[in-house]
This record gives C-alpha cells, sequence and structure tokens, in this order.
C-alpha cells in the first residue's frame, strides 16, 4: 500500500510512514493518562464546548435577542460545534495526521504494542475494524436503552388522559428525544456493529477500506448522542424528530441540540456508508464475484448507497435550520420569502431513504440467517440482490407520502401514490424469497432463528399497513395518527430490532467467541414477541379512532386501550432488561466458550477462528464457491483460507507486488 | 429428503404429498372468511364512518384495501405455518435440504401477480381521489378536483397555537371560534395557520388538510348526516397541540342560517375590527389586534396572543 493506513494489528514496525528511519529505535510510550482516550476526548469537548460558548457572545451577545448567554443560539452552536472538534481532537483523531503534515514520526508504535492491550483499546481511537464493531455494539445498545426509557416514559403518562405525570411541555420534550434517538442513532445499528466486524470477514478481507474514517464514524455517534441529550438542559425540543419549520426556527435553545446532533449524526452516516462502498466494491477477495457475495452484503452496499446519496440532504437541512435561528437567513419563513414547505421536502427527501437505512440492513440479516437454519440455498439470491437494489433506487421517489395532506403540489399525488405501492413489490421479495426457502426445508428454531422468524411476522403487518397508507383516501383518515406510529414502529422495532436481535445471537460467538445464553434467549424472544404486538397492533386501532400522535391527553373513551398498551410497553421493557441481563451475563460472568462454528454455516466468516485473529485470514482467501451452496452434492468448501503460493500474483499480478505481503 | 416429509400427516404409504395443494387448501377459507367477515361485518363500522361524502369515500378506501390486503397476509401466515409444522427439522436428520437455489416460474409468478395488485391499488386510489372531489384531503390552494354545481360554503379555518377559528366570507366575514355546517350542501374549508404548521383534522367529516402559514390549503367535502364533528391537530405545533380541539356541529339547513344570522349581528362590532377577509393572513400585520379581541371579551384569529418573535416554546 502507497499510504498506509492499516490497523495496527498488521502494522509492522519500520513500515509507518513519518520519515522515522526503520532501524532508528521506537520513541517511548507515554503513559496511559497522556494517551488520547475517552478521558481526553472529554477534557477536549469540554475545552472545545466553553471556547465555542464564548466565541458565540463575543460574536453575537450585543445583536441577537438574548436575556442571558444560555439563550444564545449562536454560543449554543458555536459550543456544539467546536465541542465536538474538541472531543474528537482529544480522542487523536487529528493527532496522526498533523504529525504526518508535518513530518513527524506518528504513535503507531505504541498503538501496535496496544493491539492486544485489553479493554483499553476499546476506549480509544482505535483503527482495527473488530474493536470499532465491537464499540459500535455497545454505543448501539446504549442509546437503544435510552431511546426506549423515554418511550416508558411516554406510556406513562399516556396510562391516563386527565392525570399527568409529566407537564405538557416535558412530555414533548421527551418525545422530541425519544424520536430523535431512535430515528437518528439507530441508523447505524446494524450497518455500525455488524456490518463494521463483519463486512472484512465476510468479503474476505483484512480490513475495511478506510480504518481512520471508520473510526470516525464510530466516534461522532457518541458525541451526536450527548450533543441531542444536552438538549433536555434546555428543556428539550418541541417538534419530534421531524423538526417541522418554522415550529423548530422558532423554539428555544433545545433545538440547536437537535439540529447539531442530527447534523453530526449525518456526517457520521456518510462516513460509514462511504466506508463500506468502497470496501464491498475494492475489497473482495479473489473469487468473490458479486455473484458470491452474501445478501446481508448486499444489504450493507444498498443501504450504505441510500446513506451517502441521502445523509447530505439532511446536512444541509440542518445546516440551514442552523442560520435561520442564528444568523437570521429566512430559509423557512414564509413571510420573509422562505417557504414552510422547503423544510418539508428536504427533511423527508433525506427521512423516506432514512426508512429504508433502517429496513435494508434488517432485510440483509434475516436473509443471511435463514438458510443457514433452513439448511437450504437461499431462493431466488438474485431475486433478493435486485429487491434491495429496487428500493434503494425507488426511495428516492417517494418522500411526498409523507406529505398528502399538506397541499404540495397535490396534483402529483397520484404520482407518489403510485411509485409508494410500487416499492412494495421489491419489499416483497424478501417474503417469496423467505417463502422460497422454507420450501421443504429442515427449520431449526434457534434463537436467531426465531429472531428472523419474528420479523417476517412482524414485517408482514409492518408493511402491509404501508400499503394503507401510501393510499391517498384511506391516508387522510390515518396520517399523523398512531395508526402512523404503530406502522412505523412494526418495521423498525419489529424489523429492525429483531433483525438485530437476530444478527446478534447468530453472530456474537464470531464477535467475541462467546455464546449468549440460548435458554434467556428463547424467553427474551417470546417475551420481546408477545409484548411487542401486544403493544403495537391496538394501536393501529387506537389512531383509527382519532388519536393524533404526540399528544399527552386524549379522548377519555380510548383509555382502556391506551392502558392496555402502556402495561404491554412496559412488559416489553422487562423484556429487553431480560435480554440486556443476558448480554451481561452471558459475555462477562458465564462466559461460554464458542470457537468454530457452531451454526454449521457456510459463511466464509465462520472459517476462520473466533474471535477472528489479528487481520483476519492468515493468508488473502480464494472464494470457492457460494455461501449458500447447503445440501449441494459436491460443492466445494466456500474458501480456500490457505491458498498456494503464487496463486492470487498470478491472477492479479500488478497489485501483487504490494497487495499480497507473501 | 423426501422419505422424512412423506411421513407427515397422510400416513406412510404416500411418499409426497402436494404441499402446494394442501397450502391452497388451507388458505382458501381463511381468507374466504376473512374476506366476508371485512365486507360484512366489519367493513360498516370501519373508521371513519359515513357521516360526509369524503369521509365514506376513505372508508370505502379502507373497506377495499383490507378486503384485499387480507388473502395476501393470509396466504403468507397460512404458508409460513404450514412450513414451521411440517418443514420443521426433526431429531436425528442432519442432512440438509434439497438444493432449490430458485425456481424462475415462481419468482416471475409472484412478481406479476404483485405487480397487478400494485397497480390497481394504485388506480384505485387515483379514482377513489379524483371522484368525490379530492376525498377529504388538502389540495394545495389550486384545486384540480372540485365538486361539481354552484360555488360550495366557504369556511375558513385559521389554525394558530393552539386553537382554531373559522370566518364565513359569505356571511359578512365574521370570525367564529365554533364550526357549524349545513348537511346536504357542499363545503369548501380554506385552511391557513397565523404561525406554525398546524392540520386541520375533521375526524367525523374525514377531512384533513395541513395549515401552512402564508398558504391556502383547499379540501372539500359535503356531510350528508347531522351529528357531532370532532376537529383535532394532527401535525405536532408544540406545547398544548393536545388541547387544540374543538367540536363542531353539521346541522340542517335551516338551522344553519339561523346560526349564521345571530353570529352576524352578535359579532358585527367585532368583524369591523378584523383584517379584511384574505386567502392568508400576515401574523406580524395583524399583531395588534390581541387587545380589540381582549376588549371585546372574545377570543379570535388574528395573532392577538403573541408578539411576532413568541409563542417561546419549552
Amino acid at each position: 500500500m502507497a499510504i498506509d493506513m492499516q490497523p495496527e494489528s498488521d502494522r509492522q514496525p519500520g513500515r509507518e510512514p513519518g520519515g522515522r528511519e526503520p532501524d532508528a529505535p521506537p520513541p517511548p510510550a507515554r503513559p496511559w493518562w497522556r494517551r488520547p482516550a475517552v478521558h481526553t476526548a472529554l477534557a477536549g469537548a469540554v475545552i472545545g464546548y466553553l471556547l465555542g460558548h464564548l466565541l458565540g457572545n463575543v460574536i453575537a451577545g450585543q445583536y441577537s435577542q438574548v436575556v442571558n448567554s444560555g439563550q444564545n443560539d449562536y454560543a449554543i452552536v458555536l459550543g456544539y460545534v467546536l465541542g465536538t472538534l474538541g472531543w474528537l481532537a482529544g480522542l487523536g483523531v487529528f493527532s496522526d495526521l498533523l504529525r504526518q503534515m508535518t513530518g513527524r514520526p506518528v504513535h503507531a508504535t505504541e498503538e501496535a504494542r496496544d493491539a492486544s492491550a485489553g479493554l483499553a483499546r476499546y476506549f480509544r481511537y482505535s483503527l482495527d475494524h473488530k474493536v470499532v464493531g465491537l464499540q459500535y455494539l455497545v454505543g448501539m445498545i446504549g442509546f437503544f436503552l435510552t431511546g426506549g426509557l423515554l418511550a416508558m416514559a411516554i406510556r406513562t403518562e399516556l396510562l391516563s388522559p386527565s392525570y399527568h405525570v409529566f407537564s405538557s411541555a416535558t412530555y414533548t420534550a421527551i418525545v422530541g428525544e425519544h424520536g430523535t434517538m431512535m430515528m437518528m442513532m439507530m441508523s447505524s445499528l446494524i450497518l455500525g456493529p455488524l456490518g463494521n466486524y463483519l463486512l472484512p470477514l465476510m468479503i474476505g478481507s483484512k480490513r475495511m477500506a478506510f480504518p481512520r474514517i471508520e473510526a470516525l464514524s464510530f466516534w461522532l455517534t457518541p458525541a451526536a448522542y450527548i450533543v441531542l441529550l444536552s438538549g433536555l438542559m434546555f428543556g428539550g425540543f418541541p417538534f419530534g424528530w421531524t423538526g417541522y419549520a418554522p415550529l423548530s426556527v422558532q423554539a428555544t435553545q433545545g433545538a440547536d441540540a437537535y439540529a447539531v446532533a442530527f447534523g453530526i449524526m449525518g456526517i457520521s452516516l456518510i462516513l460509514l456508508g462511504f466506508n463500506i462502498i468502497v470496501t464491498v466494491i475494492c475489497y473482495r477477495a479473489p473469487g468473490m464475484h458479486w455473484g458470491r457475495l452474501p445478501i446481508f452484503v448486499w444489504a450493507m452496499l444498498t443501504t450504505s448507497f441510500l446513506m451517502v446519496l441521502a445523509a447530505p440532504v439532511l446536512v444541509g437541512a440542518m445546516y440551514m435550520l442552523i442560520t435561520d435561528r442564528t444568523v437570521q437567513t429566512a430559509f423557512f419563513t414564509d413571510d420573509l420569502g422562505g417557504s414552510s414547505y422547503l423544510w418539508e421536502n428536504l427533511f423527508w427527501f433525506f427521512g423516506h431513504p432514512e426508512v429504508y437505512i433502517l429496513a435494508l440492513p434488517g432485510f440483509g440479516v434475516v436473509s443471511e440467517i435463514l438458510p443457514v437454519f433452513c439448511r437450504k440455498p437461499l431462493f431466488g439470491y438474485k431475486v433478493a440482490a435486485a429487491g434491495m437494489v429496487g428500493v434503494t433506487l425507488l426511495s428516492f421517489f417517494v418522500w411526498q407520502h409523507h406529505l398528502f395532506d399538506s397541499g404540495i403540489n397535490p396534483d402529483m399525488r397520484p404520482v407518489f401514490m403510485l411509485t409508494t405501492e410500487l416499492i412494495s413489490i421489491p419489499t416483497g421479495f424478501i417474503f417469496l424469497v423467505a417463502m422460497g426457502t422454507f420450501w421443504k426445508a429442515k427449520i431449526r428454531f434457534t434463537v436467531p432463528m426465531l429472531f428472523a422468524l419474528g420479523f417476517y411476522f412482524n414485517f408482514l403487518i409492518g408493511g402491509i399497513s404501508g400499503v394503507y397508507l401510501s393510499d391517498v383516501p384511506a391516508d387522510t383518515t390515518e396520517h399523523g395518527t398512531f395508526f402512523v406510529m404503530a406502522h412505523f414502529h412494526y418495521t423498525i422495532m419489529g424489523g429492525l430490532i429483531f433483525a438485530f436481535m437476530a444478527g446478534l445471537y447468530y453472530w456474537l460467538p464470531k464477535m467475541m467467541g462467546i455464546r449468549l445464553n440460548q435458554t434467556l434467549g428463547k424467553i427474551h424472544f417470546w417475551t420481546m414477541f408477545v409484548f411487542f404486538n401486544a403493544t403495537f397492533l391496538p394501536l393501529f386501532a387506537v389512531g383509527m379512532a382519532g388519536q393524533p400522535r404526540r399528544v399527552y391527553t386524549y379522548a377519555r373513551s380510548l383509555e382502556t386501550l391506551n392502558d392496555w398498551v402502556s402495561i404491554s410497553s412496559f412488559l416489553l421493557g422487562v423484556s429487553i432488561l431480560i435480554f440486556v441481563f443476558n448480554f451481561v451475563y452471558s459475555t462477562v460472568i458465564a462466559r461460554v466458550h464458542e470457537e468454530g462454528n457452531p451454526w454449521n454455516s457456510r459463511g466464509l466468516e465462520w472459517q476462520v477462528s473466533s474471535p477472528p485473529p489479528p487481520g483476519n485470514f492468515a493468508r488473502v482467501p480464494v472464494v470457492l464457491s457460494g455461501p449458500y451452496e447447503y445440501g449441494v452434492k459436491d460443492a466445494p468448501p466456500v474458501a480456500d483460507l490457505d491458498p498456494p503460493l503464487g496463486v492470487i500474483s498470478n491472477a492479479y499480478a500488478a497489485a501483487a507486488a504490494e497487495g499480497a505481503e507473501v | 429428503m423426501p422419505a422424512a416429509d412423506g411421513t407427515v400427516a397422510d400416513g406412510a404409504g404416500r411418499p409426497e404429498p402436494n404441499h402446494g395443494l394442501r397450502i391452497f387448501l388451507l388458505w382458501l377459507p381463511v381468507a374466504l372468511v376473512a374476506d366476508l367477515l371485512i365486507w360484512f361485518v366489519w367493513g360498516p363500522h370501519l373508521p371513519p364512518g359515513a357521516m360526509s361524502t369524503s369521509a365514506a369515500t376513505q372508508q370505502s378506501a379502507i373497506k377495499i384495501m383490507s378486503v384485499m390486503a387480507a388473502p395476501v397476509m393470509a396466504l403468507v401466515l397460512v404458508y409460513g405455518a404450514y412450513a414451521l409444522v411440517v418443514w420443521r427439522h426433526r431429531e436425528g436428520d442432519d442432512e440438509d435440504g434439497p438444493p432449490i437455489h430458485g425456481n424462475t416460474r415462481v419468482s416471475v409468478t409472484w412478481i406479476g401477480v404483485t405487480s397487478v395488485i400494485v397497480l390497481s391499488l394504485a388506480v384505485f386510489g387515483t379514482v377513489e381521489l379524483a371522484g368525490p372531489a379530492g376525498a377529504g384531503a388538502g389540495e394545495g390552494n389550486t384545486p384540480i378536483w372540485r365538486p361539481s354545481g354552484g360555488t360550495p360554503l366557504q369556511v375558513q379555518v385559521i389554525g394558530q397555537q393552539w386553537r382554531w377559528t373559522y370566518r364565513y366570507p359569505q356571511f359578512g366575514g365574521f370570525e367564529t371560534t365554533s364550526l357549524m355546517l349545513p348537511v346536504g350542501e357542499n363545503v369548501q374549508f380554506n385552511i391557513t395557520s397565523l404561525d406554525v404548521i398546524h392540520s386541520f383534522w375533521a375526524y367525523q367529516l374525514g377531512v384533513k388538510a395541513d395549515a401552512n402559514p402564508d398558504i391556502n390549503n383547499v379540501a372539500y367535502t359535503k356531510p350528508e348526516h347531522t351529528g357531532q364533528v370532532q376537529v383535532r391537530c394532527a401535525e405536532l405545533c408544540g406545547l398544548w397541540h393536545a388541547d387544540m380541539t374543538t367540536v363542531g356541529q353539521v346541522v340542517s339547513l335551516s338551522a344553519f342560517n339561523a346560526w349564521t344570522a345571530t353570529a352576524r349581528t352578535q359579532l358585527a362590532a367585532l368583524t369591523k375590527e378584523l383584517p379584511p377577509y384574505t386567502l392568508t393572513y400576515d401574523p406580524n400585520a395583524v399583531a395588534q389586534l390581541g387587545k380589540v379581541f381582549q376588549k371585546a371579551g372574545l377570543s379570535g384569529a388574528g395573532g392577538g396572543f403573541y408578539g411576532s418573535q413568541y409563542p417561546v416554546q419549552p
């Protein structure tokens, strides 16, 4: 490689750039508290925030309509932005780059020494995709639990239409935080942990294409999380996750937290997707041609295209919102030449692909797991891949179905009705693929398979209810009600989260070499499946009966249904606690080791030991057949992990000089 | 292995049952019963009822889509249940399943059938949308689907944080907080907002249209029965979004005429202070009206509740 950006596990002494002689003695390692890690990052964030706040007050303290510095939007926004930069600087994101630019040696040697340093590396800016994957995993579970707690708070308030646990203001703030936390942070729920960890293993690569970008995409998520939650200190934001202007332009400083956090997360999504696209295209092992790509990798690739193409619109919209709120631009103010429709268009132009950013990885995970436990090849592999590509393309042409009643471009509603209904064709492919794979299969009811089956059940309801919403007359009753809310919880909670759980139970033995307790797993599945449906199925009826979304009070006649839903949701919370207990118990206390191939899978990632050695593969493997050849009589092994010397060099003579490193 | 499957239900003699036929025979009664129940039992009670033409359209749209969705859903569920029972893994059978990589005929059939369903749904939705003058949905300021006949009754709906008010331009343009409509007459709602985005939702009338500032959004309906109408806000508009509710009335034409005559006289003094009726209002230009309303002991539109930089949100 011309530019050495390999993970530290790959790095050999004397090869790092920066001008140091290969034979020179390594620089002495710094004590741990001087090494960049979370503690320096936090210090950097605090310093950055204070600097930004000060700067904002110096710039705008005089001409902004503020009572005190805590209400100065300039100061808050600059504080968040500089705080995020300080957080990254404290992590050491920029230090290697600056050192290279100034010709000084990088600290790679101590990083290399650190590669086997146990837990400490998980708190550092690590360039190892397996470390980043686990960082993402723990982070995403944390974000999910936070959002879930907020959901419990919402359901607590909705126990009664007249007795209020929270004030209307607190309730609105909780709704906004819950929605934004779930929609924004969960965008990388599967691609972050499972994608970063497994993608190189699944395509036979030693690493991701851009380790620094990969690590950066993760370390932006805690920053976004903290910024988003800090909005609560300003009283939250009163506009849900959609942030419709002009309400979001008028709102107090919580809206700054919303806009900056969403913007940061948008950048993280772009980086994550960009890295995955390049890795899939350029880092496949010899023989891993497009027809042998695991279907989960197809899902990652298509999702990444959605991220890279849709998230910039979001970042731009958030930037416009911030400038509307601070420097008095008027993008979204109607009587100053802007338009409240502009926000709705920009937001949903991102927002609808976003929905598929959440859905597609789930399709991939369950389609990947299905053949393993049906002991059959995936039915219609090409159909499945084509379905994902079709969803990706069509998802950019449906956004106005969120705006059927808004009066935007009303004559185009039949077109958007058509595109929205068309997208159910490629989405339906995942059911064709699943049903075909079931045909004469030998279905094993392991925990991952149970979650995958739960996914199909939930997504069936979620998908069919979506067809109702695509029809303008029916949508006129359902739009903006709990019907919509139930619909997208069925596709995201019932889809994405169930798929994530399936993937976690399936791949955790690979990722940590530890098996999750299967009995607890089954209890977790059945409680989650039952109480998920008990929570969200009645909400279709609640919405049809006329309860709008995001209300802290409602018609008294709907109290019984709402109470049922609330109690079910608390039990759903208990089920998630069972999962958390299982996760902690299995990985910290019991630690049942699982080193081989427990599911007897043909996936390339299962052909190496668990957890995989540094660098994943001793040699770049040569892929010999597809990953789903179950039951094929004389199917060759999935890959030759120890190809004879010179095989790759001969095939790829040009790349061999640098790439093979024999 | 076929032998393992053959022993499932029909005794040992037969090697391989016709799974497709069995699934079809299981599915058919389920789908038929579901459709009959939806059409005859559930259908007449589906929301939002049939109080107006637009509500009836929405009700029939939901009913017809349910009738189409139920067999599809039943097929997937029956197939899945059958698969999980019949094709489950048996103890001691460590063979892999048959290596079926796909089946072009099945895939093409599936794609064809779903395409036909989906395209017919799109055509159906368009027809339902165009037929009854936009089906009660907001159609923007230049609606292409209008009710036939003369000029409908004009009702302007003004949303502001956090209440609805109504102006009746054909009766002197008075503004009131109560929605009153005559039965059997076409109604044109002109919906606008003075501050943020609201959404006017008259549940029983099947009318939903966003209220954006500086924009006039038109929705049509025709009430066909008298009764109460729940009005709510269907777009999160801030702190008291949940409380933005009123109850409207659909009354007979004579009662409506009596009401307008009374309201027109009672509100005459106030109407003079109001900005002249237009389709949209500049909230900054009418901000001082709050004093007038307060003096009259009335509440109404006009942005009088807050200064232009308000309301300050939580």
